[in-house]
């Protein structure tokens, strides 16, 4: 196990260096989400007048609980993308061969992903709170928020991960990334669930991330719910996840880390 | 050979180029698409707002695909041109009798037959799900020129971004900022609905809103002089903008070279 955790740290603390260390990919991180949240937030306030909507602690926490999951998600997407340049590099090659437990790179780019979206999280918390965001949350509301999109940044590591790992081309970025942008806009992004229109409506019902969305939203209201079912969820795709990430290490030690 | 027939063989082959690169036709046909999809789906409600100019967000957001599908192709295309500056097709085709401005219309042309095929394709799709467009067929093929102007001037900032930098990585680097126009802009919301002063403000300010509103006009109003009259007269000043400077950049370009 210490073997597992010295690979992990090594490989979490270059992931972290690199990313911090080159501005074309730590800029578009932070830029984008905070983007997201300024024209969601900024733009669309007036949504919060829409008959039948009603967010107890005002749209800009509403759009708030959306950007802070995608900018987690994608924190774990763009880790993915590092993981490619690392296999088209022979980066990954070299690190195959020293690792003595091959398990300790996987959970070191979780590593790197987590400190990654660390960074973002903070930097959109504090543009919100200056932005005048209300919380009605209690410190534990807080704290459950911020793990459960902890949880999110895990999942879309571990999928990006799985399929970096199986392709290892930069070529199959747009399959990382468009099932994680198409999940999360395929919840209720802009007003609650009940307001969507019908056909979308249906497709958020059966989409996860509505469920994550919700227990975000209450918790930042104060109002805890669907808590067990969000948590649930997220650690049943963590579980699933984790399977296919694993499952793509072996296709790429099988192919020589080529 | 003569100046026609040159651009008519850079526009091929640009358009040839593009379609070889599945990823740079499939996605400016397919995402504004899928973001107009969820959009629409998520803010239908937003049609209840009091003031609201019609009862179908869809046909609000129709003009959304028309400006994002032109930020692709113009980022693609930017990126091509610099590709060959990059692996140094520019500098063989300086050693050939090709005049530069063959080049930048070439370059241009092969950009406006990939933005005319996607604004076909979005009206398409837009009247397949009901969208009616209330200037009718004259006011359609208004739109359309519109549409082509509007990927001319973005195609001419893409070149360029591509002759002044020489860099796909820096060409790339273009869209988050030709994003931030778009997203701040009236694109989700009327103007005078917008509640945030400093966003209402910015949106006014910003070109692509009034770029939005007259393909929105055409759509949802029927003819409205003003939107009209304020987007092509953005569109041309933005083409000659780009145009000009593009032209300049590539003289410097091929004087480099």
């Amino acid at each position: 196990m210490r073997s597992v955790f010295s690979v992990a740290l090594a490989v979490g603390w270059r992931t972290l260096h690199n990313n911090f260390t080159t501005p074309s990919l730590l800029i578009p991180g932070i830029a984008f989400p905070m983007f997201f949240f300024v024209a969601f937030a900024g733009g669309l306030s007036r949504v919060n007048d829409v008959p039948g909507f009603q967010f107890p602690v005002g749209y800009t926490a509403f759009q708030f609980v959306f950007v802070l999951l995608q900018s987690a998600a994608f924190a774990g997407v763009f880790t993915g993308f590092g993981i490619v340049r690392d296999f088209e590099t022979g980066f990954a090659r070299r690190l195959m061969v020293a690792a003595p437990d091959r398990r300790g790179i996987l959970l070191g780019y979780g590593f790197g992903a987590l400190g990654r979206w660390a960074l973002t999280a903070t930097i959109l918390t504090s543009v919100a709170m200056l932005a005048g965001m209300e919380v009605g949350g209690n410190g534990v509301d807080v704290f459950a928020l911020y793990t459960l999109a902890a949880l999110v940044n895990v999942i879309g590591l571990l999928w990006s991960a799985g399929v970096a790992m199986r392709f290892r081309t930069l070529q199959a970025a747009p399959l990382m990334q468009l099932p994680v942008f198409l999940s999360l806009f395929f919840a209720p992004v802009f007003v609650p669930v009940e307001l969507l229109a019908g056909w979308l409506q249906t497709i958020a019902h059966l989409n996860p991330v509505t469920l994550m969305l919700a227990a975000g939203r209450s918790l930042i209201a104060g109002q805890p719910a669907h808590i067990v079912g969000a948590f649930g969820a997220a650690f049943a795709l963590i579980a699933f996840f984790a399977v296919w990430a694993g499952r793509g290490l072996r296709r790429a030690e099988a192919a020589g880390a080529s | 050979m003569s100046l026609a027939s040159q651009v008519l063989h850079l526009a091929r082959r640009s358009v040839i180029r593009t379609l070889r690169q599945p990823a740079n036709w499939i996605t400016p046909l397919v995402f504004p698409l899928a973001l107009m999809a969820v959009n629409s789906g998520g803010l239908q409600a937003a049609t209840t707002l009091p003031g609201f100019p019609t009862d179908s967000f869809v046909a609000f957001f129709l003009a959304f695909p028309f400006i994002q599908g032109a930020l692709f192709s113009t980022v693609n295309a930017g990126v091509d041109l610099a590709r060959d500056i990059q692996t140094g097709f520019l500098n063989r085709l300086a050693l050939t009798p090709m005049q530069s401005t063959a080049l930048l219309v070439g370059h241009l042309g092969g950009v406006i037959v990939m933005g005319f095929v996607q604004a076909i394709w979005y009206l398409a799709v837009g009247l397949a799900i009901g969208v009616r467009i209330e200037a009718g067929v004259l006011g359609t093929v208004v739109l359309l020129v519109l549409a082509v102007l509007i990927v001319t001037a973005f195609g001419s900032f893409g070149a360029l971004a591509a002759l002044r930098t020489g860099s796909t990585e820096a060409v790339h680097s273009l869209f988050p900022v030709f994003f931030v126009f778009l997203f701040i802009s009236s694109m989700n919301l009327p103007r005078n609905l917008i509640e945030t002063e400093w966003f209402q403000v910015a949106a006014s300010l910003n070109p692509v809103s009034y770029l939005i509103e007259a393909i929105r006009s055409l759509v949802i109003q029927g003819w409205n002089e003003e939107a009209l009259a304020l987007g092509f007269a953005i569109a041309i000043g933005l083409a000659i903008v780009g145009l000009t400077l593009s032209s300049l950049s590539l003289r410097t370009r091929l004087a480099r070279t």
